[in-house]
């Protein structure tokens, strides 16, 4: 599973960073850069926490399957 | 299909016929060019045979991806095919040509529409699609009467069974975006969406949707006639065929040229009546695009692998050649500048990274740097890449990372010294004209 | 005719309503709070943003909870003739009609805002977001069902706790309003406007509203019912 941001509904809440600092972290602007590394099953929990935890939706947990290609 | 001798050799080929004024008309267009393919109903149902053709033809997008068309056109026909009540996939023939410096989509609109309307049909026909849509810059005048005019003519002619559309696209750098086109005709506003879902899985209202460049469609419409082979004949293995580039900048009679892919960029130049002064550097691919030296231009060869090696690649067919007289440091501010405004606004990275970066570089311009301004912009630029929903941040840092190695020497001397004599001639790298005017005011 | 037992039941319930009532105006006031919070992005290295955003939803069902406890006792108690659905229909009930219809509406909202927020991933952000704002609403109208209705708007620490809250709301209001600046610049400008007509209201109307004589007539309290007030401990005067 991994983890993917949808830049547009992003609006730099910063939750996703301090829920899961092992895989994101916040740039200049307080927008999440993400570990690219696919997670593992300890860090498991704390993904789906941060997931549920953005207020816009914007953090995805996907399988791999399912991330397709952005254009 | 023109048998073999009927095809024309060499070039032109898209631009065969072109008028000296207005459009070439259906009648002759097809005296030129020779009868539609598949317009009948029975080849019509043969019509997804096209699409080995184009596969055997090689041939690639001319908006700037250069993705290869037959795999396009086989994820649109696959997923349609996929879809629950068989809906029916819809073609969007791109002319909105957002890129300030380029021409060809438009000149193909006013001067040679049926070669686009053709090669839009013939996807259509190809994907099994029901509709049509042109989309025109919306203050593309000529251009949209032509096409109005070409499709009248189409019409009395016995219309294509087809439903053909024009959609017009608003000014913005990114409003002819694939996703951005597609939300457009879907009723939305022209931004970039979020991909995946890729538009030939479900695009316009939903449906599986095929976007190319117009002048991509207008090649279709000559490779449905005379065949793989003969578009093979000119160009190389992996960039075949011909292509339009729009040539401008320090060169005698700027304007849209037809080129076979591999042709040596001096050839092109001195077929444009020659460069007006020494040149610094040519910009290939337009304002995302990237500069090569102009000691370079010599050996350039205008086909992707071999400009690969210079870091650059053919994109849209935009070429601007700068000047010695120019300053390449204000140039480049001064299109960061616009890239940054150009943002669509919807992503974090692409609009703070730009912005930054354009601030940043016009500090270096007027000689207000502070120290570490390069370690600065290049972390912007690795954060501003590859972090929005489209590529328009990613272009721009390559327009910008490019431009920072080809024009090192007047970057370091504007950091120590300030502006420069040329800092204060006219700009030669082109802007909209109602952004120039807003500048000068 | 009530008992000695009937009194002391119902005196709980009415003793439970008021100060659950209280409560959930606080917590109202809290939540409100922590959502401006949010949404200004603050944060400290003791309090990160996940958990003023934990705290927020936390106290706003909290809240939701008191309040079901202050509608249910306000049901119960035998003194005021309030039913269940005056709860949820505002302006139909018999005791003080329009201050407890406001405490309806209040509630009404309430409940959308956090029905709403429970289903939030089903019904997409834009959705949710927007009758998310119903929460600024909700919040004055409860204020003034708490004045309006509440027996005991007359003492100190009614009015007090009234006051904190709204100064508290002012203040989140207005650092709402000031980020973010310029954006919107006129719904931002109305917001503080509001806000500070709110606040005037309240000082021109309460002296001589619930803080005046004969409120409880005034606002609509059954006539049957006026004389009996004395029979309830409670700090507030004889409404003559």
């Amino acid at each position: 599973m991994r983890l993917k941001v949808n830049p547009i509904a992003c609006e730099a809440h910063g939750m996703c960073a301090e829920l899961l600092p092992e895989r994101i972290s916040l740039d200049d602007w307080g927008y999440p850069i993400l570990d690219e590394q696919p997670i593992t099953p300890e860090l498991l929990d704390h993904a789906k926490r941060a997931a549920q935890a953005c207020p816009t939706f914007a953090l995805l947990l996907l399988r791999d399957e399912q991330l397709g290609r952005f254009s | 299909m023109n048998a073999p001798d009927q095809a024309p050799a060499g070039l032109p080929r898209l631009l065969a016929g072109m008028p000296e004024h207005g459009a070439l008309g259906l009648a002759e267009h097809r005296v030129i060019h020779g009868e539609l393919p598949y317009s009948t109903r029975r080849e019509r149902r043969g019509a997804g045979a096209l699409i080995e053709l184009v596969e055997q033809a090689g041939l690639r997008g001319r908006g700037g991806a250069a993705f290869p068309l037959a795999r396009k056109l086989r994820a649109v026909t696959a997923a349609a095919g996929r879809t629950p009540l068989g809906k029916r996939p819809i073609v969007l023939a791109n002319a909105s040509e957002g890129e300030p410096a380029s021409g060809k989509d438009r000149l193909l609109l006013e001067s040679l529409p049926h070669l686009v309307l053709d090669g839009g049909v013939l996807a259509a026909r190809a994907v099994g699609a029901d509709e049509l849509i042109v989309c025109v810059d919306e203050s593309a005048g000529a251009a949209l009467r032509s096409l109005t005019r070409a499709l009248s003519e189409r019409e009395r002619a016995g219309g294509d069974a087809l439903r053909i559309g024009v959609q017009t696209v608003p000014a913005g750098y990114v409003s002819g975006q694939e996703s951005a086109l597609v939300n457009l005709c879907s009723g939305g506003p022209a931004k970039p969406t979020l991909t995946p879902p890729m538009p030939f899985q479900r695009g316009v209202r939903r449906r599986p949707t095929l976007v190319n460049n117009a002048e991509t469609l207008a090649q279709l419409a000559l490779i449905a006639r005379n065949g793989p082979r003969w578009f093979r004949a000119l160009g190389t293995r992996d960039d075949p065929g011909s292509a339009l580039v729009t040539l401008s900048g320090a060169v005698a009679y700027p304007g849209v040229y037809e080129i076979e892919h591999g042709a040596p960029l001096p050839a092109l130049i001195e077929a444009a009546g020659g460069s007006t002064s020494a040149l610094r550097a040519v910009l290939l691919g337009g304002y995302g695009g990237a500069w090569v030296d102009g000691v370079a231009i010599p050996q350039l060869a205008l086909a992707n692998e071999q400009l690969a090696a210079h870091g650059a690649s053919l994109g849209a067919g935009v070429m601007v050649l700068l000047s010695e007289q120019a300053c390449p440091v204000a140039e480049t501010a001064r299109i960061t500048r616009w890239l940054a405004t150009q943002s669509a606004g919807q992503c974090g990275p692409c609009i703070h990274g730009l912005d930054a970066i354009a601030g940043a570089i016009e500090e270096v311009a007027h000689g207000a740097a502070t120290p570490g301004v390069g370690e600065r912009i290049a972390r912007w630029c690795s954060l501003a890449s590859g972090r929005g929903a489209c590529r328009h941040p990613d272009g721009a840092v390559r327009f910008i990372t490019s431009g920072l190695e080809v024009f090192a020497e007047e970057f370091a001397d504007h950091a120590r010294h300030g502006r420069c004599d040329a800092c204060a001639s006219a700009p030669e790298l082109p802007l909209p004209s109602h952004v120039e005017l807003a500048a000068a005011a | 005719m009530i008992t000695p037992i009937d009194a002391v039941a119902s005196s709980t319930y009415w003793y439970l309503t008021r100060s659950t009532g209280a409560v959930a105006l606080l917590l109202l006031t809290l939540s409100l709070a922590l959502g401006v919070a949010g949404v200004s992005r603050f944060s400290s290295p003791r309090w990160p943003r996940f958990v003023l955003d934990s705290l927020h939803r936390n106290v706003s069902l909290l809240a939701l909870a008191f309040l079901l406890v202050h509608i249910v006792t306000a049901v119960l108690d035998s003194f005021a003739p309030i039913s269940l659905i005056d709860a949820f229909v505002p302006f139909a009930g018999s005791y003080r009609p329009f201050w407890l219809g406001l405490g309806a509406i209040s509630f009404d909202l309430l409940l959308a805002v956090t029905l709403t927020s429970l289903v939030r991933r089903r019904l997409g952000y834009g959705a949710w977001r927007a009758t998310h704002w119903l929460a600024y609403a909700c919040w004055p109208i409860a204020l003034l069902h708490g004045l309006g209705t509440g027996s005991d708007v007359k003492s100190a620490w009614l009015l007090g706790l009234s006051i904190a809250c709204l100064a508290i709301v002012a203040l989140a209001v207005g650092v709402r309003a000031i980020s973010g600046w310029p954006e919107h610049a006129r719904l931002r400008g109305a917001a503080l406007g509001a806000t500070a007509a709110f606040a005037l209201f309240l000082v021109i109307w309460l002296p001589g509203g619930p803080l005046g004589h004969g409120w409880a007539q005034r606002s609509g309290t059954p006539t049957s019912l006026l004389g009996h007030a004395t029979t309830h401990t409670t700090s507030a005067k004889a409404s003559r």
